[in-house]
């Protein structure tokens, strides 16, 4: 493939269109490690200015992605654009246009939470004149300021996230590259982390944001679920919903009856797929409207009268199930991960 | 056995795994559990859910026997907390997200070590590995390197190994993070599998989408318990109403709402701000007035269903902010 190659419009090499719309452009990306495929032909774009998500389990292959786009690994095959620079001809080009926060950032624990930012200041040639103002930016959401001399080792692991997540933005980066920065995190913190991903999307960073919480999905533009190495989908998050068939019935049934009740659910011809939550079933039926009365009807007359029921919002672990479930249905619900 | 005033008092209490009254811990002046209470009944599966240094460490080690209350009483499948520490510690089971499987064993390894561990009778060990292998439906699996199973598979393998003696508590710390979904509510499966038979369930984490499967949630703050339902009536019963405003100056917007008193909470959520209200038409007319005197934009302002961690957030402010803060 050659992006250089002259268009019989003749109109620039690079198209500045396309430069404006495509922070990222990746295509039939693959990355092998020996054996293992980790990154498996994966092709999509992000948009200027846009939060988005890479959303999949442990070894679906986000690391590696992200690795990929910050310049840090080089393609087996396939290409990445990252801010109209090509990763595997130009890493050290791509490094300066972005902020990549691994999972291991490298804070330094016998520093304080200020020494941290200021010498990650130093290393990004931030001028002197900025300064002020981007630490009071960070620290007003970061809620760091009380703890601007206290060592980074003395830090809890939100506030630790908090700090990384920081350093990593000191430079004003066009793109932000994160890798799972909620992960381990208590929800307080991580109130706290996404106010400042938040913030800096309003300013119009583009971020992307991997991370195995499917309950973090709803937050992105856009998010693509990764499974394996590969793109299972890649949407809004409620476009990815409304492309679900059917809808879920929330059923509470009595107390410490759940798996009984899910198992005469599952012979109700109208039932596609039951889960246990707790003391509720949630029926995947086609419309909750239109089969629900006879749904709650077949549960009463098996024994298992329903206190309550619901029609409720799929989420997006109800999606990810759905695009991967016929795969893994038939080997018993059981998923084989590679990596 | 006839208890005062003649009510035989067994059947209630067999009925409840676990039995906490004012439960504190000091450690020197600091009280990491404040005057707890709650049972738990046989067979349910409790969440413990709170911010770092809430005290849930502090009250599953005590539950565990590993740490003794410094006041309070309390007993665990029958056993005082206090007085019966080792025989507390034989009949829990625990499994953590960094669990102790050895890589390099095989899958039947693993278990025949375990079961030496947990002191299983010799008699039993080879129906007990049978069990776990067909709950766990890891007999396909037996003679894998643990190493080389998937992390679904890795979680189960653990939590088969966490009971191979058969404990009628259990200890689960974040058991499915990072795991698919398929392979959590296959590992949910198994919890539920274990609980229908009676096993007490115990599990902390910070994620809402594994608090979603107990049956009830205690949340903890300051050492202190501040909420106890469950999942869906924590959500029903949140006092505050939340407002989800449409926007494209997300960052001014909550600028302008940490200012306005009616606003108890403010939080960014995509492109979209999230306000908690103490009142929903006088919340609702205090963000129209802030952000009109502002001239900030703004598409729509609405009520919205709040989240588990909605829910979580919103209770911990009232209960004083988490120790961090």
């Amino acid at each position: 493939m050659s992006p250089e190659s002259p268009r019989s419009d003749g109109a620039a090499v690079k198209a500045p269109a396309d430069r404006d719309v495509d922070a990222i452009r990746v295509e039939q990306l693959t990355r092998r490690f020996g054996d293992l495929v980790a990154v498996d032909s994966l092709s999509l774009s992000v948009r200027r200015g846009e939060l988005f998500g890479l959303v999949g389990p442990d070894g679906a292959g986000k690391t590696t992605t992200l690795r990929v786009l910050a310049g840090v690994l080089r393609p087996s095959a396939g290409v990445a654009i990252v801010g109209g620079i090509d990763v595997a001809r130009d890493p050290e080009g791509v490094k300066g246009q972005l902020a990549y926060m691994s999972q291991r950032f490298g804070l330094y624990a016998d520093l304080t939470v200020i020494e941290n930012l200021e010498f990650y200041a130093d290393l990004y040639r931030v001028p002197r004149g900025e300064r002020a103002a981007r630490l009071a930016r960070l620290f007003r959401f970061s809620g760091l300021e009380p703890f601007r001399d206290r060592l980074a080792g003395k830090l809890s692991g939100g506030m630790k996230q908090k700090l990384g997540l920081s350093c990593a933005l000191i430079h004003e980066p066009e793109i932000l590259l994160l890798d799972e920065p909620t992960f381990g995190v208590d929800p307080i913190s991580r109130r706290d982390l996404w106010l400042i991903v938040h913030e800096m999307v309003a300013r119009g960073v583009t971020v992307v944001v991997s991370t195995a919480y499917m309950d973090e999905a709803e937050r992105f533009d856009r998010l693509a679920m990764i499974h394996r190495g590969r793109l299972l989908a890649l949407d809004t998050p409620d476009a990815l919903r409304r492309g679900l068939a059917g809808e879920i019935l929330a059923v509470r049934v009595a107390a410490g009856r759940a798996r009984a009740a899910r198992d005469a659910a599952r012979a109700i011809p109208h039932v596609r797929r039951v889960a246990i939550f707790g003391d509720r079933l949630h029926l995947t039926i086609g419309s909750a409207a239109a089969e629900g009365p006879a749904v709650v009807a077949a549960l009463r007359g098996a024994g298992f009268p329903a206190a309550e029921s619901e029609p409720i919002e799929p989420s997006m672990e109800d999606v990810f199930i759905d695009k991967i479930g016929a795969d893994a249905e038939t080997t018993g619900g059981i998923t084989r991960s590679g990596a | 056995m006839s208890g005062p005033g003649g009510i035989d008092p067994t059947a209630e209490v067999n009925d409840r795994a676990v039995v906490v009254e004012d439960l504190t811990r000091r450690f020197g002046s600091f009280v990491a559990v404040d005057h707890v209470t709650f049972d738990v009944r046989r067979g349910e599966v409790f969440g413990f859910l709170g911010p770092n240094g809430a005290g849930k460490t502090t009250t599953i080690r005590i539950l565990a026997g590993l740490l003794v209350p410094t006041s309070g009483r309390g007993t665990v499948a029958g056993f005082d907390i206090t007085r019966d520490t080792e025989a507390i510690k034989r009949n829990i089971g625990y499994m953590s997200q960094l669990f102790s499987l050895y890589n390099d064993l095989t899958v039947e390894e693993n278990i025949r070590f375990f079961s030496g561990l947990y002191g299983v009778p010799r008699e039993r060990r080879e129906a007990r590995r049978d069990w776990v292998l067909e709950i766990a439906r890891l007999e396909g699996e037996r003679r894998r390197v643990t190493g080389e199973l998937s992390l679904g598979y890795k979680q189960r393998l653990a939590l088969g190994c966490a009971v191979l003696h058969e404990p009628p508590v259990l200890f689960l710390d974040e058991p499915t993070s990072g795991v698919d979904p398929i392979s959590r509510r296959s590992f949910w499966d198994l919890i539920y599998h274990l609980a229908g038979e009676g096993t007490t369930v115990f599990v902390t984490t910070h994620y809402m989408e594994e608090a979603e499967y107990c049956n009830r949630l205690a949340l903890m703050n300051r050492g202190r318990l501040i909420a106890l339902d469950a999942p869906e009536r924590l959500r029903a019963g949140m006092r505050e109403p939340l407002l989800q405003i449409r926007t494209n100056a997300s960052a001014r917007v909550v600028e302008a709402l940490e200012k306005t008193p009616e606003v108890i909470e403010v939080g960014m959520f995509g492109r979209a701000v999230h306000a908690t209200v103490r009142d929903l038409s006088r919340g609702r007319d205090a963000v129209h007035a802030a952000l009109d005197s502002r001239a900030i934009p703004y598409e729509s302002i609405e009520e919205i269903p709040p989240s588990l961690e909605d829910v979580f957030i919103s209770r911990v402010h009232e209960e004083g902010g988490a120790p961090d803060e």
